[in-house]
């Protein structure tokens, strides 16, 4: 079906899983921007910090549930702080101060990460074991392709129970809407918050799992471009509700893949030019994003 | 007596500037390179605020401008000779041209400004977090083509033997008239026109103000500034791609946003003191002695201590150094 654009099940495959776990990270910026409206650029730097615990442990020798452990742990640890230390003393300043304090905070994490493990990197072995193949009818997938999307469906799930079914999640959604209004109703505005930068620590935490399967080399700069490419989906869905984002995310990791696996070798340098030509195009035609339907107006 | 206000707000600028040069030369010649550098910067920089200050829109794409001027300036002053060890691939027409040190800047300048009025057209349309993601867009695709388009540059390769030609002298005359760009750009009737809309959009807008053309005018006129800067960059070192892309992109936006985005005073001043610490930073991690101190930071130190500075700028103070505001030698 898909041979005359020179694409084969493993790369359709592929292309799936890197949307699954964009989309991951889009609900992760998404989930931050809705209580906070903070577009965290050093989003990132957290699925690189988790990266780089999960690299550590391997070379410690430690069993694989002990490392996901540090991970988590690493990454929560330093959600928090950020948002002590930086997202709560720049609450109520304009979003133009807010991303280029988050810009300034990736490069510092960037920076540290370079100094303590130098340019090279470390390597993440323990989970290797997902990268071989399984074999379904002739058609060779990688383990940690189908894990990605069951992991990436089964935390979407969960989010949803927890915003559609409990309290906090009602809060959080209310505060997404108007927050102001939210907190004269009686929302906790920390509590709130915190639970939102938990969240998406923890599917930072997600993301760095996978992407340390795929990709075992992890270096300071980890995870930094796969965060542009997020951010712009993001953008291209529509920042203001979690469906729309988790959309574009996962459009833009799908179209990414599909179109890495589609070019001829000649052209396939030129992906991101494609790409984030596509994306502004995209902005132009639905400037509020492609997956939503209300009018909103942001200032940066 | 307004004339003479209004010129404080050019003298200002300026004359920072040229202390720094001035203060340039009394140094030994391994540290004027950074006193070079910190103009280049504050060319940058106030290229950025002509459109940034003055629009209140963030652009992530501006570098992708000074990446073209110092492409163009590059490609064009390589020496003819040296040009097929460099870029074997280069394109007829480029490869056989090359220009002196000044046309070089001129048309670093002209490409730049074409290309950010091509970008413009389009892209002005925009606002708010759209208008930001689609600059980053643009950077993107300027580093993916420079990088492996070698009709054109260098490619993946280091631009060497550029002649050399931006010293102290040539980075501070480059700054001034940058500055004064800005400056005149300022006080004319587009840049006041656009500070309106910056302030109430309705309002400028009630006015007659035109969002779109205003914006258009800055994106240009700043994207042939960068242009210039970036003509300035590459004859002061080799550079590649990397040089100009996310970082400089950084460091630039933190300067101006650090130093008061909407003014031309915040701008000079943020480019100059993130340069000054950049720099003692610099310095001190090649091991000195300061005031009989002998200081030896480890490698790596420089930008975490410009990050966490730049954070806590933001943070206690996010209208920046200045305020935002335009300089006042004599207040009234």
């Amino acid at each position: 079906m898909l041979a005359f654009l020179n694409i084969d099940w493993q790369t359709l495959a592929d292309a799936v899983a890197l949307g699954s776990i964009y989309a991951l990270m889009a609900v992760g910026i998404g989930l931050v921007f809705g209580v906070l409206r903070l577009v965290n650029f050093a989003y990132g730097q957290l699925v690189m910090a988790g990266a780089f615990a999960l690299a550590m442990a391997s070379e410690w020798g430690w069993p694989v549930w002990a490392s996901i452990a540090l991970c988590f742990a690493v990454v929560l640890v330093l959600s928090l702080l950020m948002d002590r230390l930086v997202f709560r003393p720049l609450r109520g300043h304009s979003p133009a101060v807010m991303l280029v304090a988050t810009f300034a905070v990736a490069f510092l994490m960037q920076s540290v990460a370079l100094l303590w493990f130098g340019p090279l990197g470390k390597i993440a072995t323990s989970l290797a074991y997902l990268n071989r193949p399984w074999t379904i009818s002739t058609v060779d997938i990688r383990k940690i392709t189908i894990v990605s999307v069951v992991v990436a469906v089964l935390c979407l799930l969960l989010l949803h129970l927890l915003l559609e079914r409990t309290e906090i999640g009602l809060h959080m959604r209310a505060s997404s809407m108007d927050f102001e209004t939210a907190r004269m109703l009686g929302v906790r505005a920390n509590r709130v918050i915190a639970v939102a930068v938990l969240l998406s620590g923890a599917l930072a935490a997600v993301v760095a799992v996978m992407l340390t399967v795929q990709n075992p080399l992890v270096t300071p700069d980890f995870a930094l471009r796969d965060t542009i490419v997020v951010l712009a989906g993001v953008v291209v869905g529509g920042m203001n509700r979690p469906v729309p984002a988790t959309l574009g995310g996962f459009s833009i990791g799908f179209a990414s893949g599909l179109l890495g696996g589609a070019l001829p070798t000649n052209q396939s340098q030129y992906l991101d030019s494609f790409i984030f030509a596509a994306v502004i195009i995209v902005l132009l035609v639905r400037p509020n994003g492609l997956f939503t339907t209300a009018k909103t107006v942001e200032r940066v | 007596m307004k004339r003479f206000a209004d010129l404080q707000v050019l003298a200002g600028p300026a004359v920072l500037v040229v202390v720094a040069a001035l203060l340039g030369t009394t140094v030994s010649v391994s540290t004027q390179g950074y006193f070079t550098d910190a103009l280049v910067k504050v060319a940058i920089v106030v290229a950025l605020y002509v459109f940034v200050g003055n629009s209140g829109v963030l652009s992530f794409g501006h570098i992708s401008f000074v990446a073209v001027g110092a492409w163009t300036a590059g490609v064009l002053s390589v020496p003819a000779s040296e040009k097929p060890a460099i870029m074997p691939n280069l394109a007829h027409f480029l490869r056989d041209r090359t220009t002196g040190n000044l046309s070089s800047l001129a048309l670093a300048a002209l490409v730049g400004g074409v290309c950010a009025l091509i970008v413009a057209l389009p892209l002005m349309r925009l606002s708010g977090l759209a208008a930001g993601i689609a600059t980053f867009a643009v950077l993107e695709i300027t580093h993916n083509l420079l990088r492996y388009e070698e009709k054109i540059g260098p490619g993946l390769n280091t631009f060497s033997s550029v002649p050399e030609t931006t010293g102290l002298r040539q980075a501070a005359l480059g700054a001034l008239f940058v500055v004064v760009v800005a400056f005149a750009y300022s006080r004319s009737r587009f840049g006041r026109l656009l500070r309106a809309t910056r302030e109430d959009d309705a309002a400028a807008r009630a006015v007659g103000a035109s969002v779109y053309r205003q914006r258009l005018i800055a994106f240009t006129i700043s994207g042939a500034l960068c242009g210039l800067a970036g003509g300035l960059y590459v004859h002061l070192l080799p550079l590649n791609t990397e040089t100009v892309y996310l970082d400089l992109t950084f460091i630039t936006l933190a300067m101006l946003v650090v130093g008061g985005a909407t003014s031309l005073w915040g701008a000079v001043v943020g480019a100059l003191a993130v340069s000054a610490i950049d720099s003692g930073l610099a310095v001190a991690e090649n091991g000195t002695s300061f005031l009989g101190w002998h200081i030896d930071l480890p490698a790596g130190t420089r930008v975490i201590v410009v990050g966490a500075l730049m954070a806590t700028v933001l943070i206690l103070r996010p209208s920046g150094l200045t305020g935002g505001r335009e300089v006042k030698l004599w207040p009234r």
